[in-house]
């Protein structure tokens, strides 16, 4: 046995389940961070923009990782449930869910949601197709694209990229509603990750739970505090003065 | 008490199989589980109709044979007990009780609730063990073992196998029990010069015989009778790590 098991037994899967999903919940980390900087104004979050679309030899690198930890998390995920079903053929005439909560029964349904939201977020923020943004064709969006947003600079203006894609309710109910599921698939998963690892132990155990339940609830208020605030009016006046 | 029984009856393992209902009439409440079903057998034989089979042996919760998936919980739902130190003042007198064979791929039923459990022996069989060659009896004290190893070795070798968790795991995953033994195993010295060899072939007798995948939702330990933890199945992910990064046949 070594290192390719992991693609072949259920424990290896099980590793590669968790690696997976400990970069990507890195990156659902650091990506809040950034886009927090909304809150800092329009020069923060632009210059920070610039800057990453900028290093075209960072960004690619950086997207095609984010692919590939993406594909081998839903493989593992899709392969292991297959073999999980297979497991049982016959159910149960009564069955009873004894300790297993919510979130951990339905890790593969609020991971898949998620997916799609991720597609649906990549056409919106980063390609900009104009048909998923709601906003219609404007004097501001003569295409309906944001691509056609600038500021002062001259740097794509993703401060009132962000402003008019949540002040649409539409985006953003779907925005904080996905933003629940990842809450539950993370108040799960991150602590099932330890586990998977083999890093849990009586000893770590409950810093183990704690930072979970701790980290998830982060993660959620960090992001839709986004859309809320845009929803209850932060930027309209910077968008409205671009009008 | 007077009871009726939903009971899952099945010829072999050809059959379908459905469920029967059974009046239990009579029944005291300190009867276990199985007297109970004895009792009821007892009527359905003068009846000139085919007694209910069900496993069972020791009778007093040590030996790992009963089981039985009572009204949807493996062993019945009593924390830390088998289905045959479980007794009926547990239940209301008009009770509907179900009763079915643990359901998993790995262990087919044989007939009515009696499984086929010989996968977890060929899951021992491909590594639950020592080898030692035999001989004098060593000296007590010369393998020196801590009080915090042996208690966790003995709390991982409580497991008497019944297979209560792969039955409450919504994945039917031998998990808990494959890392009962692997943990108990690898705590002390004698068993830690096989760890490595060990967690390798008993892994890929599990995965062979069918089990699901653990997704950390601890049914398993919520039914098992000897209340193992879940802490185990970290360990063996450790364990198993090990393995692969060390090599293994
Ligand atoms: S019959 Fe031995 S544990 Fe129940």
């Amino acid at each position: 046995m070594n290192i390719t098991n992991v693609f072949a037994s259920s424990i290896g899967k099980k590793f590669l389940m968790a690696i997976t999903g400990l970069a990507l919940f890195i990156f659902v980390a650091l990506h809040m961070v950034g886009n927090l900087q909304v809150f800092l104004g329009p020069e923060s979050i632009n210059r920070y923009g610039a800057f990453l679309q900028g290093n075209l030899e960072l960004i690619w690198p950086a997207r095609i990782g984010l692919l590939v930890l993406v594909l081998l998390h839903i493989w593992a995920a899709v392969k292991l449930s297959a073999e999980n079903r297979a497991a049982r053929p016959q159910p149960y005439v009564k069955h009873e869910i004894v300790a297993a909560s919510y979130a951990s029964r339905t890790m593969l349904m609020s991971g898949l949601i998620i997916a799609a939201f991720i597609v649906y977020h990549l056409l919106h923020f980063t390609v900009q197709v104009p048909a998923v943004n709601l906003v219609g064709q404007t004097k501001l969006l003569p295409t309906g694209s944001f691509a056609a947003l600038e500021d002062a600079k001259g740097r794509h203006d993703i401060f009132a990229m962000m402003v008019l894609g949540f002040q649409r309710p539409l985006v953003s109910v779907f925005y904080i509603i996905a933003m629940a599921l990842l809450f539950m698939h993370l108040s799960h998963g991150l602590s099932a990750m330890f586990q998977s690892l083999g890093l849990k132990s009586p000893t770590y155990g409950p810093l183990i739970a704690r930072f979970a339940v701790i980290a998830s609830w982060l993660i959620f208020l960090g992001y839709v505090s986004i859309p809320i605030a845009i929803l209850l009016g932060y930027g309209s006046k910077y968008v409205e003065a671009l009008k | 008490m007077n009871l009726t029984l939903r009971v899952w009856r099945q010829k072999n393992a050809g059959d379908p199989g459905r469920m029967v209902e059974y009046p239990a009439t009579g029944i005291i409440p300190d009867m276990s589980f199985l007297e109970m079903l004895d009792v009821v057998n007892e009527g359905l034989i003068a009846k000139g109709e085919e007694p209910i089979a069900f496993d069972s042996d020791c009778r007093e919760g040590i030996c790992g044979t009963c089981s039985l998936v009572i009204n949807g919980i493996a062993h019945g739902g009593q924390r830390g007990t088998t289905c045959c130190q479980l007794h009926m003042r547990f239940f209301k007198d008009g009770d509907v009780i179900t009763i079915e064979p643990w359901r998993a791929k790995g262990f087919p039923v044989l007939r009515d609730l009696v499984t086929d459990r010989g996968a977890f022996d060929r899951i021992v069989q491909s590594g639950g063990f020592i080898s030692v060659n035999t001989g004098g009896t060593p000296d007590a004290n010369a393998l020196p073992v801590s009080k915090v190893d042996s208690d966790r070795a003995m709390d991982a070798a409580a497991c008497i196998g019944c297979g209560a968790c792969v039955a409450a795991c919504k994945n039917a995953s031998a998990m808990l029990f494959v890392a009962a033994k692997v943990s108990h195993l690898a705590q002390l010295p004698q068993g830690k010069v096989e760890r490595t060899q060990r967690v390798t072939n008993m892994v890929k007798q599990m995965d062979v015989e069918g089990f699901g995948n653990c997704t950390v939702t601890g049914s398993c330990e919520a039914v098992c009778p000897k209340e193992i933890s879940l802490d185990f199945i970290a360990q063996m992910n450790r364990e198993y790590g090990r393995a692969i990064l060390k090599g293994t046949k």
